[in-house]
């Protein structure tokens, strides 16, 4: 008796936990009730209010709902992990089964599987919309931004501001998304400073919160005085905030968690790939795309700059700025160097996406402990 | 360097709250698997706490709270209705994540109150301090790290110095032995539990308010599990339970400061060594075979006084 009620109550306990997770909620909610609405399932690897990398995403959904009035409904599944197969599957079941026509998965891991469902033929009244893969079909598309333009532009803030030359870079892992972005904003503060050199720390992890915030420290603590981060936390802007440095955040234009440091940060419009999307979809003009949006497109921004940021950072950013919304400055335009000397972009030419993204390399200037 | 021994030292923290509240709960013969549930929720209700009432202290008592109603729910389940102790650890660990996860939501992205932030803020000990290298290291840290060191002094004595202690050790080495000779066994396994989850609700508690000041889901993120290990590693005695900690919380920064030391290594060697070391140490152990170092003989067999 004593170990049937001991089972049922590890049991209730295990349940009490798949019943916290995973319940699928509508998003913004206001499209009650129209039965012809086209409905579109969101997959999110963290939570919709993380406060960074799935919010950018959810406030894009929202954006979205919003825009159509009614004719769009969403649907959103959170903390799916990018590694449970079995997982993603069902939560884009779960999604179709509710009705959902169109299928966005928000992280990479989403991919594979994704392309799958799109691939067998079981799925073909559904549209997949996958961000930051490659992966196409004849119902499944892509899309992604080209963060190097903000990147750039908080690169020069960095620049202007810093007193002692040296800038925090807090990396996820040494890999071509991250690099690119070191690479932007290294070139954005040597375009107004050239003594200035970014030392990087990887912390070989996509969420560790606490590792974020002691990356920062140690940075803080070899004497960088603003700190930027390709990672999902506000830890490096609280740790810059206790040292009395300045910070750059990204995802999402969050001052909040420490005012005392926070400059800017790159952010995701992602609603500007979404309303078009789905407009064509209702339309059934939509074709399968690659889609990499820009600063032109709208789809990638800086944040409202902050009040810490120099009157001459503010110029020199606008300047640039204006050229990337007119779609006349190109980031990796040579010659650029990397950090052991070798020239990866010869003199008078630029490297657009495909280019860009075969970057394994850090240009002059940064620098992390890998070799 | 110094900097780094500094934020070793701090990183180290959680670690040792963690190892020392599994190490108590081991020795009185239960394997608590739960720690990195515990510490979750206690990271999560200590964040709580201090975030709607800005009391350092409410918060520390949350997290203490917190860690010991999951080690209650342990020491229930295995202790008087005698389920495997393994299959209820890992059970408490998921249970831990989710109720982390759906208490923690609302709070994603908060940041703790000033009051409670400046009360975990470094501060030095006076004349300790200032003594050379030593001084800034150990004794220049915040309040946690103090009540780290006390911790340890305070069980090494309990464990080896005490009647209480080693009527806790005998519970844990021979139950049916202890049981005979008088001693209270099932009031012994439930203190000792429910006392090693509250460490654990610290451990985790560290992380959520000085670490990382602001709420984030999974703070913890394998950190209960590395304990776990850390007290086979350090042969269930507190002082090395201690020195290990230390060790490992700094290798586990190490890859993040090698470019300010100068170290030329490839991180992903070096964020592998606390692993290595694992392993290393479990081996030597195992092959030295000491008679002290040897896990307590009942750990984790449930106790049925009649089968004697």
């Amino acid at each position: 008796m004593k170990k049937l009620l001991a089972l049922a109550l590890a049991l209730a306990m295990a349940l009490t936990v798949s019943a916290c997770q995973n319940s699928p909620k509508s998003g913004a909610g206001s499209a009650e009730g129209a039965d012809d609405a086209l409905t579109v399932g969101f997959i999110y690897i963290g939570n919709a209010n993380d406060g960074g990398y799935t919010q950018a995403h959810h406030n894009g959904a929202v954006a979205m709902e919003e825009y159509f009035e009614g004719k769009v409904k969403t649907l959103v599944m959170e903390e799916i992990s990018d590694t449970d197969k079995q997982a993603i599957r069902s939560a884009a079941d779960s999604l179709i089964d509710q009705g959902a026509t169109v299928v966005v998965g928000t992280s990479f891991g989403f991919g594979d599987t994704l392309y799958e469902m799109a691939q067998s033929g079981d799925y073909d009244g559904v549209k997949f919309l996958h961000f930051s893969g490659n992966l196409m079909a004849d119902n499944m598309g892509n899309y992604f931004g080209a963060t190097e333009e903000p990147r750039y532009l908080t690169g020069i803030i960095a620049g202007l501001q810093t007193k002692t030359n040296k800038l925090g870079y807090v990396g996820a892992y040494p890999y071509t998304e991250v690099q690119i972005g070191i690479n932007a904003f290294t070139l954005g503060a040597q375009s107004v400073n050239p003594d200035v050199e970014v030392n990087v720390v990887y912390i070989n992890s996509w969420y560790d919160p606490a590792k974020e915030s002691q990356a920062a420290e140690a940075l803080l603590d070899q004497g960088c005085d603003v700190i930027a981060q390709h990672c999902d936390t506000t830890g490096p802007q609280l740790a810059a905030e206790k040292a009395g440095a300045l910070a750059i955040g990204y995802n999402l234009d969050n001052p909040t968690a420490a005012p005392g440091a926070w400059l800017t940060a790159p952010i995701w419009r992602h609603e500007a790939f979404l309303i078009p999307t789905i407009e064509k979809i209702m339309a059934g003009s939509w074709t399968p795309e690659s889609y990499y949006g820009t600063m032109k497109d709208g789809y990638m921004d800086i944040a409202k700059l902050s009040s810490l940021v120099s009157p001459e950072a503010q110029a020199a950013v606008e300047q640039v700025k204006e050229k990337m919304l007119a779609g006349e400055f190109h980031v990796f335009t040579g010659p650029i160097q990397d950090n052991k000397g070798n020239t990866v972009v010869q003199e008078g030419e630029t490297l657009y996406r495909d280019g860009i993204w075969k970057t394994d390399y850090l240009v002059q200037g940064a620098s992390s402990a890998d070799i | 360097m110094e900097s780094f021994l500094i934020a070793a030292v701090a990183a180290s923290t959680p670690l040792i709250f963690a190892t020392l509240g599994e190490l108590v709960t081991e020795k009185s013969g239960s394997l608590n698997l739960g720690v990195e549930g515990m510490m979750l929720m206690g990271a999560v209700v200590g964040f709580m706490a201090g975030f709607n009432t800005g009391s350092p202290a409410a918060a520390l008592l949350g997290a203490m709270a917190a860690g010991a109603g999951g080690a209650l729910l342990f020491a229930f389940l295995t202790v008087s209705l005698r389920a495997n102790q393994v299959v209820t650890g890992l059970t408490l660990t998921i249970f831990g994540k989710g109720f982390a996860s759906f208490l923690g939501q609302p709070m994603l992205g908060l940041v703790e109150p000033k009051s409670v932030a400046a009360f975990f803020s470094k501060k030095g000990i006076p004349f300790l301090e200032d003594i050379p290298f030593f001084g800034p290291i150990f004794f220049k840290q915040d309040v946690m790290v103090y009540a780290g060191y006390a911790l340890t002094a305070l069980l090494a004595v309990y464990m080896f110095k005490t009647k209480l202690g080693l009527n806790m050790r005998a519970t844990g080495e021979n139950t049916a032995a202890a049981d005979a000779s008088g001693v209270n066994v099932t009031a012994h396994k439930y203190a000792h539990v429910i006392f090693g989850g509250a460490l654990c609700g610290l451990g985790g508690a560290y992380l959520a308010l000085v670490e990382v000041p602001v709420w984030q889901s999974d703070v913890v993120v394998g950190r209960g599990w590395i304990a776990v290990a850390l007290v086979i590693f350090a042969s269930w005695r507190p002082v090395k339970a201690f020195a290990v900690s230390l060790v490992f919380g700094g290798l586990s920064i190490l890859g993040l400061r090698m470019q300010s030391l100068g170290l030329h290594i490839s991180q992903y060697l070096v964020d592998m060594l606390p692993y290595l070391a694992t392993i290393a140490i479990v081996v030597v152990s195992a092959y030295r075979n000491r008679k002290g170092d040897l896990p307590p003989g009942d750990l984790s067999v449930p106790y049925f006084r009649e089968e004697r």
